[in-house]
């Protein structure tokens, strides 16, 4: 026995063999050689050549633009397309509206609408019970007598309605095409999937201009974008549900001799039901956080309250409809997991159906006596006037004051070592060399990381947002997505690998990771101006804390996903718990820290351009810009197709250099403003 | 290949009515363009170089055979052989390539869409190896599942699916739901939904396999028991051969898409049609299979006055009697003689295992 066991003990003295020296510099070495590059040819030509523009100079292509944004409106009585999309609107107007009155607005000749505060909640509570139970009734109770006491009553509903209006337009389209992505063939499958794919990575804000284009503004826009934005997951997700309805099952069935609409009805749908569910829930949030966005048309909501506020940098003002659209925002979520959850069970036979029809039908009583009393009384119609909204406000304003005399010098040395040291030297090297030095250190950048697959993509845009005239800008935007990215990147790995290392840690963050992922990212804003001001830096660090959730997720399943029987082994060949990460983990999981990044850098483009208005100036405020004035509709226009084009460029070389498929055809995995259902 | 049928298929020559279920020259070949294939000497290559050459695969080649009614029919073989392939495309869960399938007198094939489902609804029934239960009903829905898509009221099929429900031996479970159950009750209530339509014919697609030993043992008594009591015409697939002996009053054994042998156990076990069969078979104890018939001597008149064994008495029933006897025993067919076993045949199986003489 004993000659068995020495050999290893000899070898084991022994190194390793050394790997075969790479025949070539690594990919990482040759960005650098390109960037030092960049840098000495920077030195020497900076300021030239850099395409700026100036605050109300309009290239020759924006001016096409505006005009034919101005031939579209003038040709509003004659154009049968224009016709079209404007009754479409006008329908969907008409649709918000009608329940506004019923709701939210006074119908005339009442000095209160149709119904009042107290059924509009006695109803919300009574289908939360129904739906998903009393502690989500309670929930919704809560939820809604706050929306009044604070009060934003009407906002609050006229959000609500916004929202459930596309919802339910949503569902009419998505079901069809869920059913049609769910049993179709490869061919069909793949061109809905493009076509979402698409959607899905377009920054939110681009939507917009043609919308206000096509629909006009208010309450049409307001749904028009809302529905497509809210569209694709629900497709998506309860396409997949339907696909995957296991074949044995099918099988099984169809041969007991079953139509194909039996099998649809009665076998396809009923067992994709908790997956449907989930695809609404996504769809509910994305529509809640598009229609608080679509204030910047004018769409009815909380979302205008905020707005004003943030123009007029009134933090205490905007910290309240913040706070209620974060109520909401959790209140919907709850309720649509709770139900999904409900729904299960009673599909499982776990819920006695009859005593709950009792207790649905008893609680219906005073439901239709809130009713009644809030067509009849006053203080049930309108809810009562009280204060506690602007003290709240107030508190939060002088509360505000306060902490930055108190920590100012903290968050503004902060501030400075961000800007001084990441934002101020990449900005400048990017915007203010030569466009075209920049442009070829972007395309030999993507040719290193990513090969010939990044490289064409790669000069396709820029190309394009060469020809739409706003270089400087752009190359500012792409600045701050790249520095949020890296920052975004630096908390993802830290609190991912925690996270994954550590089940407490698991424990505390994912709750709060998961709050934060409902919350509609305009809401970020909020506290970011208190801290910073009106800065770039400012729209910053709102999209790291916007997109950080996501990508800590990701990266905390990633590498909780590398399997563990691997990461003993190494432990048991005594490595560190420093190499166990960075020589284990971090490779092994290196396909969720590649999408991290991804999905970090279409949140912070996203960001760029709703940060617009606080500061981050560039692209983001030519959009802005571009829905207040005509004038100037041609130059946001081009703004939105300039950040597509960034992102679609961002988008293919993290994608080449990653070499992996197209992330996003991955149903199971969550869209990017929320990703895990737990 | 050496093939050996009971009788030679060929194509219509038998009358189809006699029999429950009659394959005719059956042919699956998976891949673009297999149609074409067919006819063409491209069809008699081996599967991986017809892969190679068109990138086709045969799954069902050219198998014929037919089954009686009331019998238990065990198609078996490994896993690739083409078994499930087979017993899919009986009810054209796989569309066939070629051949006929004659059910009831009527050819499958060219059955249209309404007819096939009429088909399925009413003539063959199947239990598929993963059960493919619908988790969201009850087992008593599950298993009045096919009533209901055929219309049938609530209240005649809630009362047929639990008459059925309690055959199986799952009466109290009926308003379980599957995720409930045990593997084993999960595959009861398949076959309990698979009777409820009171088809002719039972197709089993490996039905057992995904159960631990001890249930699919219980379970496979059951389908005996079933068999004794309902007399239903059952194609049974199986990869495991003792499954195979123990059920089937005949075995089709299939290799790579094609029929290797057909035959009762003991001519399976007796007389292997080629090596693959013996040395598929060649773990199995040959007494549990064998008759007398396979064992026996020609009587030299030494028959005498022993006691009276029927030729298709198994050996292992056998043994006792013989043993005690001390001398030959005479083995009739009927009330003819046909040979005589002694003490040495018997022992020359039982325990020595050998290769019964030819």
């Amino acid at each position: 026995m004993t000659t068995v066991v020495a050999p290893p003990r000899a070898e084991a003295k022994e190194p390793p063999p050394p790997p075969a020296e790479p025949r070539h510099l690594p990919r990482w070495a040759w960005a650098l050689i390109v960037i030092g590059v960049w840098i000495v040819v920077w030195a020497f030509t900076k300021g030239q050549d850099t395409l700026t523009l100036g605050a109300r100079e309009h290239t020759q292509l924006q001016n096409d633009l505006t005009e034919f944004r101005n031939a579209v409106l003038a040709s509003r009585d004659t154009n049968p397309f224009i016709q079209f999309t404007y009754q479409l609107g006008e329908w969907f107007k008409e649709a918000v509206e009608w329940c506004q009155r019923m709701i939210s607005i006074p119908d005339f000749p009442r000095p209160v609408p149709q119904i009042g505060w107290l059924g509009v909640t006695a109803v919300a509570v009574w289908i939360g019970l129904a739906v998903a139970g009393w502690r989500i009734a309670l929930l919704v109770a809560a939820s809604f007598v706050s929306f009044g006491l604070f009060g934003y009553w009407s906002d609050s509903m006229d959000l609500l309605i916004v929202t459930f209006v596309s919802v339910s337009v949503a569902v009419l389209i998505g079901m069809p095409l869920a059913v049609l992505l769910g049993t179709t063939s490869r061919l069909g499958n793949s061109i809905i999937n493009t076509i979402l794919d698409i959607f899905q990575t377009m920054p939110t804000f681009v939507y917009l201009l043609p919308i206000v284009l096509f629909f006009g503004i208010g309450a049409s826009a307001a749904v028009v974008c809302t529905l497509i934005y809210a569209l694709p997951p629900l497709i998506r997700i309860a396409g997949h549900g339907i696909r995957s309805v296991p074949s044995t099952t099918i099988e099984a069935t169809d041969s007991a001799g079953q139509t194909s609409w039996q099998r649809l009805r009665k076998v396809q749908l009923p067992m994709a039901r908790k997956t449907i569910v989930v695809g609404l829930n996504q769809t509910i949030m994305a529509a809640l956080s598009m229609a608080t966005i679509a204030a910047y048309v004018d769409g009815p909501g909380l979302g205008q309250p905020v707005l004003q506020s943030l123009f007029k940098n009134d933090v205490g003002g905007a910290f309240v409809p913040g706070m209620l659209i974060v109520v909401m925002a959790v209140m919907l979520d709850r309720t649509t997991t709770a139900a999904s959850e409900a729904s299960e069970k009673a599909a499982r036979g776990r819920i006695n159906m009859r005593q709950r029809r009792i207790v649905l039908a008893v609680a219906a009583v005073p439901v239709l006596v809130a009713l009644w009393m809030s067509r009849f009384y006053t203080w049930a119609a309108a809810f009562p006037e009280n204060n506690l909204g602007p003290s709240v406000a107030d508190a939060v304003n002088s509360f505000t004051e306060w902490f930055v005399d108190a920590f100012g010098g903290a968050t503004e040395w902060f501030k400075n070592v961000i800007t001084e040291a990441l934002i101020n030297p990449m900005q400048s090297l990017l915007a203010e060399s030569p466009w075209y030095v920049t442009a070829t250190a972007i395309m030999a950048l993507a040719l290193v990381l990513g090969g010939l697959r990044a490289l064409m993509p790669t000069v396709i845009c820029l190309i394009g947002i060469y020809i739409f005239g706003l270089w400087h800008d752009a190359m500012i935007t792409l600045t701050m997505t790249m520095v949020g990215t890296v920052l975004v990147m630096v908390m993802a790995l830290v609190f991912g690998v925690w996270m994954a290392r550590r089940k407490s840690v698991d424990l505390l963050l994912r709750p709060l990771l998961d709050a934060g992922q409902t919350i509609p990212p305009f809401v970020y804003l909020i506290p970011m101006l208190a801290l910073f001001g009106p800065t770039r830096f400012t729209a910053i660090v709102a999209g790291v804390i916007y997109a950080a959730p996501v990508a800590i997720k990701l990266v905390a399943d990633g590498v909780a996903g590398v399997s563990s029987s691997t990461v003993e082994a190494s432990r048991s060949t005594g490595a560190t718990t420093w190499q166990e990460i960075t020589k284990v983990q971090l490779p092994m999981s290196k396909g969720s820290i590649v999408l991290a990044a991804n999905q970090g850098l279409l949140f912070m483009l996203s960001m760029a351009v709703i940060g617009g208005m606080v500061g981050a100036g560039a692209l983001g405020y030519d959009v802005v810009l571009g829905f207040s004035r005509s004038e100037e509709w041609g130059k946001g226009a081009a703004a939105g197709i300039t950040i597509v084009l960034i992102g679609i460029m961002l988008d293919r070389i993290a994608r080449a250099a990653a070499n992996q498929d197209p992330i996003t055809h991955n149903p199971t995995r969550r869209p990017w403003w929320r990703s895990s259902m737990g | 290949m050496t093939t050996m049928t009971d009788h030679e298929p060929q194509g219509t020559s038998v009358p189809a009515t006699d029999a429950a279920l009659a394959v005719h020259n059956l042919w699956k070949i998976f891949g673009k363009g297999g149609d074409k294939i067919l006819g063409t000497p491209d069809a008699e290559l081996p599967r991986p170089e017809l892969k190679e050459k068109t990138g086709c695969v045969v799954g069902v080649k050219d198998v014929s055979f037919e089954v009686a009614q009331g019998e238990v029919f065990v198609v078996m073989g490994l896993s690739g052989s083409g078994k499930s392939t087979l017993v899919r495309c009986l009810t054209r869960l796989i569309e066939p390539t070629a051949g006929e399938v004659i059910v009831d007198g009527e050819d499958v094939t060219k059955a249209n869409e309404s007819r096939l489902r009429e088909l399925r609804r009413n003539h063959a029934s199947m239990v598929f190896q993963h059960f493919g239960l619908l988790p969201h009903r009850q087992v008593i829905d599950n298993v009045g599942y096919g009533l209901e898509i055929r219309g049938v009221p609530k209240k005649e099929r809630r009362a047929k699916a639990a008459e059925v429900v309690d055959l199986v031996g799952l009466s109290g479970y009926e308003f379980s739901y599957p995720d409930q159950l045990s593997g084993g009750m999960q595959q009861r209530v398949g076959l309990a939904r698979a009777l409820a339509g009171d088809p002719k014919l039972l197709l089993f697609d490996e039905p057992f396999s995904a159960l631990d030993p001890l249930i699919r043992r219980d379970m496979q008594n059951e389908v005996i028991r079933l068999h004794h009591e309902l007399r239903k015409t059952m194609v049974f697939i199986t990869h495991d051969l003792a499954e195979a002996l123990k059920l089937g009053d005949r075995i089709l054994i299939m290799r790579d898409g094609e029929v290797v042998q057909v035959g009762t156990p003991d001519q399976i076990i007796g007389a292997p049609a080629d090596e693959y069969v013996r040395d598929f078979t060649s773990e199995v104890p040959r007494s549990h299979v064998l008759t007398l018939k396979w064992v026996m001597h020609e009587p030299n008149g030494d028959a005498g006055d022993g006691p009276v064994l029927q030729a298709d008495q198994i050996v292992k029933d056998a043994a006792r009697v013989v043993l005690d006897h001390h001398g030959p025993c005479r083995v009739m067919d009927g009330d003819k003689l046909v040979g005589v076993v002694d003490d040495e045949d018997i022992l020359r199986v039982v325990v020595a295992e050998e290769e019964a003489p030819a």
